[in-house]
């Protein structure tokens, strides 16, 4: 790791003045952003830290809306919304292993867009919307492909506001060595249709299955996904699984998220 | 009953009050006055040719003391080789040089090629950055069958080809073996891959060199299991320091997993070092480091042939294996695919015919040497997969077709077609013990229940046989070792009665401070706790050749007895002098010597204080003290033996399996601490459970390490393994070492993955998916869909 500056402001307005500063870069939990810098595949001569500022962290449930300070650890989302969103705490609750789960953050997590992420598919399910310190911007238009966001250099996720869903389910199916998801597939049924957001599987990062949320806002069964036949062109091969093998695995996710939702 | 302590007890792990509290003192946990920190550079490329390697400016860099190439190291050897195979045509294997660093070239990804010294490891990192380094990239050599082609890019311009050797074996069975095939009623075929593997012990290597100028000696603190060794070869023949001059020290170790058995380029550097730097120099290699600096296992590819006759009895075997060296040859690699695999070709039958061909390959891969069970995995996987494919080819029970070719018990000592005697065992017995534990007379009841619940279950059966303790030391000789395989002891028994027992047998992880103690303590009949195991230091250990091969307890703790019984005879001389009876008269018993048919008796401290303080002693026929020692070199290998039996269940739909149970019924012979043996094998069932379902090392065609890091390199964990159920009730004691035993370190990672395999082909097949004949390890969920969906 190369040496660097860490400066821990208190205040989101301190956080980007610091921003601002040449080769700044922020920090929320560091479970990328670490193990990336001790390899020296990444460095920059300062760091700014999200996780002092207090207006950052935390749940925050208000009828039918969840807003989750960028800088709160998935743990604590897992523990706080249990009972409002249990799709989103089992999410979060199986992020990692206990230690990252104490030290990621949800911001750090949807900022980083990381293409086998659990994160991400929660948001897009949702229809969440992401907060920043200068704009709000919609779930469809945040996530942008492969580690890529909508987010501009220097701005910070202050909040992601999930609307409650009235059934949804998370399906993750680990890849064996990382246990990141080989694929997982978010289903969230709303009063208005139903949205399936996938991750783990595309090129582009996570993506809706369009033809399942239409199948599933007329007929919300796993018999109505039984027809569908998702073409793998723009699903990821690796030496963990085929795109044809995630595309069935989508299928098969979604299914069991449609039986398997609350 | 169970006993309380000595031999047979379970007596809980005097170690690991240390390990568990954090008071270990591993190597990396030594930190010297004054010492330096090394950092290797390695190669990104599989292979090239080094055009320039200018380290002018970043010798120049801030605490930078010196910066070592190929340059440095004229004068010093290679890294040795320690076995040399001779082929089917009777000529010695190629064997290419292994410099310390790079000269010229770069032969794998991670070949070291310079070594950076500097007052701290991140200045050592600068500076390995800022080395101009141009490496003009060449063709990689990856695939074993492509690298054998006529014409193929050489991994060493020096030698004929990438073969290191084409080796037979029985070589006069080749025509009979081939007749008695085409002759068969049956041949089952299976072509399969025993999948590689990074070893991964908890603890990665770590080496300081320290040389002394006031003495001229220097010290190798190192990671290793077996210190000897690495003080033999690397004084012989790297650096030319005569061992009276080298003292090598492995303190705690935390696994080894047959890793840490060889002699590194890295062990070499850092010795050379300090005297150059007259500092110590410490290197501590990362994890990432490990995957492409460690030896790896297996990466064998392999086609059997098992031939019967109508009455299913197995009439020959044939093998033919591609074994990956790497790019170099590891202190033991040519012996793995051959004396450690071929002569365990047998297994636990009767089939008199076996022929084992190798060719052992060299390509731009990290060396590959000896993993838990080196070789014999290798051999078990093959048989046990065959077997359980012809039962299924012929419609017959696969624990029938195993217990009609059994080598019956009344048959022992068994002279097998490849070479070595086994001098007991009881296969039936333990057979019957695994399925008993299973219950597998209600195994359909189980599988309707899965069925219910819209799984597929199987049940998989493996009966291994593993040679342990390799020996004798002038029949390895013979066989191309470059070293002895005896082990020897110093027992040390002080003036208050208390003992210490230098054992050149080597524990990392395996328990021997308890163990060893027990069979001392036993042996006088004192309290374990008088005596204590010392290990790891040349400096106080006799020669010895370390621990692998479940060798320890057999082997070492075999000299352990040998150098008791002269504690015991000497003073039995003792005690009866101070009792006035004749010597024959003494018995030992409960820690006191007595005089058979009187009430005359003197405690075993009295003894002892007698011999270090001999005012009342037979000084003119004997001496004073009471400290022997032994060196013991068995006969024969042991033959541990046993039924590993697994269950899973398959989701059809998405492929993944889960392991309901595991079942191990071993024949260990005695058995000195049966909760540290149990603990053994849940440790190697986990490293097979591991192999068969998780773990796999994968190169591009590049040469690059896809599975360089744990994010695709799937180490098994808690979750992924059942609760075992473990028994070792069936016995015959080993005929030819004075405890019966027969060690246990290996075997449940040469058992499990062949049982897991089986019962996930098992599975499929009664789930109807019959066109599934094999799944190459590991049996990860993408391979099971693509199997069933004949993808």
């Amino acid at each position: 790791m190369h040496n660097f500056e860490l400066v821990k402001p208190t205040t989101v307005e301190e956080a980007v003045a610091a921003l601002q500063g040449d080769d700044a870069q922020p920090l929320s939990g560091g479970q990328t952003l670490i193990p990336t810098m001790k390899q020296r595949l990444a460095g920059s001569e300062q760091l700014v830290s999200l996780t002092g500022i207090a207006s950052m962290q935390g749940v925050t449930i208000s009828g039918s809306t969840i807003t989750i300070g960028g800088a709160t650890t998935h743990a604590t989302v897992s523990a706080e919304v249990a009972a409002t969103y249990p799709a989103l705490s089992a999410l979060a609750g199986r992020i990692g292993d206990p230690a990252v789960r104490n030290r990621g953050t949800i911001g750090g997590s949807v900022a980083n867009n990381d293409p086998a992420a659990c994160y991400p598919s929660a948001v897009l399910a949702s229809g969440a919307t992401v907060v920043t310190n200068s704009r709000e911007i919609a779930a469809d238009d945040f996530f942008q492909g492969m580690f890529a966001t909508d987010l501009e250099e220097g701005e910070i996720i202050t909040a992601v506001r999930f609307p409650v869903p009235e059934k949804a389910s998370y399906q993750k199916f680990e890849q064996p060595a990382s246990r990141f998801s080989l694929v997982g597939v978010f289903v969230a049924k709303f009063a208005d249709g139903v949205r399936v957001a996938v991750t783990g599987a595309g090129e582009d990062g996570v993506f809706r299955w369009a033809e399942a949320e239409a199948a599933l806002s007329a007929n919300f069964s796993a018999a109505a996904v039984e027809a569908l036949d998702l073409p793998s062109e723009a699903l990821i091969t690796d030496l963990h699984g085929t795109a044809e093998y995630r595309a069935h695995l989508i299928k098969v996710l979604t299914k069991r998220g449609v039986n398997e939702a609350v | 009953m169970p006993k309380d302590s000595g031999i047979g007890a379970s007596s809980k792990r005097r170690e690991d009050v240390r390990f568990l509290t954090g008071v270990g003192n591993y190597t990396d946990d030594i930190n010297m006055h004054g010492q330096t920190y090394a950092y290797f550079l390695r190669s990104e490329v599989a292979h090239g040719k080094i055009n320039n390697l200018d380290i002018a400016d970043a010798s120049a860099m801030p605490g930078v003391l010196k910066i070592f190439t190929a340059d440095d190291l004229t004068a010093a050897g290679g890294v040795p080789c320690g076995w040399q195979v001779t082929d089917r045509f009777g000529n010695p294997m190629q064997e290419p040089k292994h410099p310390i660093l790079a000269e010229g070239k770069v032969r794998h990804v991670g070949d070291p090629i310079a070594c950076v010294v500097a007052e701290t490891l991140e200045q050592a990192r600068d500076a390995a950055e800022a080395i101009e380094l141009d490496i003009e990239e060449l063709e990689a050599v990856i695939d074993m069958k492509a690298a054998l082609n006529d014409g193929a890019t050489k991994v060493h311009d020096d030698l004929d080809n990438n073969l290191c050797y084409d080796w037979g074996f029985v070589e006069e069975n080749r025509d009979a073996v081939d007749e008695a095939i085409k002759n068969a009623h049956h041949v089952t075929t299976l072509e399969l891959t025993n999948n590689r593997l990074v070893p991964n012990p908890m603890e990665p290597r770590v080496a300081i060199g320290d040389y002394s100028r006031g003495k001229d000696e220097y010290t190798l603190y190192t990671t290793s299991q077996n210190p000897h060794v690495i003080r033999l070869l690397m004084g012989a023949f790297v650096l030319s320091i005569p061992e009276h001059k080298l003292r090598v020290v492995a303190p705690d170790v935390g696994g080894g997993f047959g890793s840490k058995i060889y002699h590194y380029a890295e062990e070499a550097m850092v010795t050379f070092a300090s005297k150059v730097v007259n500092r110590p120099v410490k290197w501590t290699c990362s994890r990432s480091e490990a995957f492409v600096s460690d030896a790896h296992g297996r990466d064998h590819v392999t086609k059997i042939e098992l031939a019967m006759d109508e009455n299913h009895m197995f009439t020959a075997v044939r093998t033919e294996t591609y074994a990956n060296m790497g790019a170099y040859l590891s202190t033991f690699a040519p012996s793995i695919p051959t004396w450690l695999h071929g002569t365990l070709m047998a297994g636990n039958y009767k089939t008199p015919l076996v022929y084992v061909n190798v060719k052992a390959v060299f390509t731009n891969t990290v060396p590959v040497d000896a993993y838990r069970g080196a070789g014999r995995p290798e051999a078990t996987y093959q048989l046990e997969r065959v077997v359980d494919k012809a039962a299924r080819e012929l419609g017959v029970d696969p624990a029938e077709l195993r217990r009609k070719n059994f080598i019956k018990p009344e048959e022992f000592p068994y002279q097998t077609p490849v070479a070595v005697v086994y001098d007991t065992g009881n296969y039936h017995a333990t057979l019957d013990k695994g399925l008993e534990m299973v219950d597998y007379a209600n195994f359909d009841k189980r599988v309707a229940e899965s069925k219910a619940r819209g799984k597929l279950r199987g049940l998989g059966i493996a009966h291994f046989i593993e040679a342990c303790g390799i020996a004798p030391s002038n029949l390895v000789g013979q066989l191309g070792a470059r070293a002895g395989l005896y082990e020897s002891a110093t027992v040390r028994v002080n003036a208050t009665g208390g003992l210490v027992v230098m054992t050149g047998s080597h524990s990392h992880g395996q328990g021997h401070e308890t163990s060893f103690a027990q069979v001392v303590a036993d042996m006088i009949g004192i309290d374990e706790n008088m005596v204590e195991i010392v290990h790891g230091d040349t400096n106080n250990a006799p020669m010895g050749m370390g621990t692998y091969g479940s060798r320890s307890i057999a082997v070492g703790g075999s000299a352990m007895v040998r150098a008791t019984e002269k504690i015991i005879a000497k003073a039995k001389k003792v005690a009866s002098h101070l009792l006035e009876a004749s010597e024959g008269d003494i018995e030992l018993k409960d820690g006191a010597f007595s005089v058979a048919g009187t009430d005359k008796s003197i405690t075993w401290g009295e003894v002892c204080l007698a011999a270090y303080v001999p005012h009342n002693y037979p000084l003119e026929d004997l001496e004073p003290g009471l400290e022997e020692t032994a060196f013991y070199d068995p006969s024969n290998f042991t033959y541990p033996s046993g039924a590993y039996i697994c269950e899973v269940e398959v989701d059809e739909e998405t492929g993944k399996v889960d392991i309901l149970g595991f079942t191990a019924a071993d024949d260990f012979g005695n058995v000195i601490n049966p909760m540290i043996v149990e603990g053994q094998v849940h440790g190697g069932v986990a490293q097979g459970i591991g192999q068969a379902m998780l773990e796999n090392t994968v190169y591009d065609e590049n040469g690059q390490l896809l599975t360089g890091s744990y994010m695709d390199y799937a180490m098994p964990r808690a979750a992924d393994v059942p609760n075992f159920s473990v028994d070792h009730s069936c016995v015959t004691p080993c005929t030819h070492n004075p405890l019966g035993v027969k060690g246990c370190g290996e075997a449940g990672a040469i058992g499990s993955p062949p049982a897991v395999v089986n019962a996930v082909i098992d599975a499929l097949h009664r789930g109807g998916h019959t066109h599934v004949e094999h799944i190459d390890m590991p049996v990860s969920p993408a391979r099971v869909w693509a199997a069933i969906n004949n993808k």
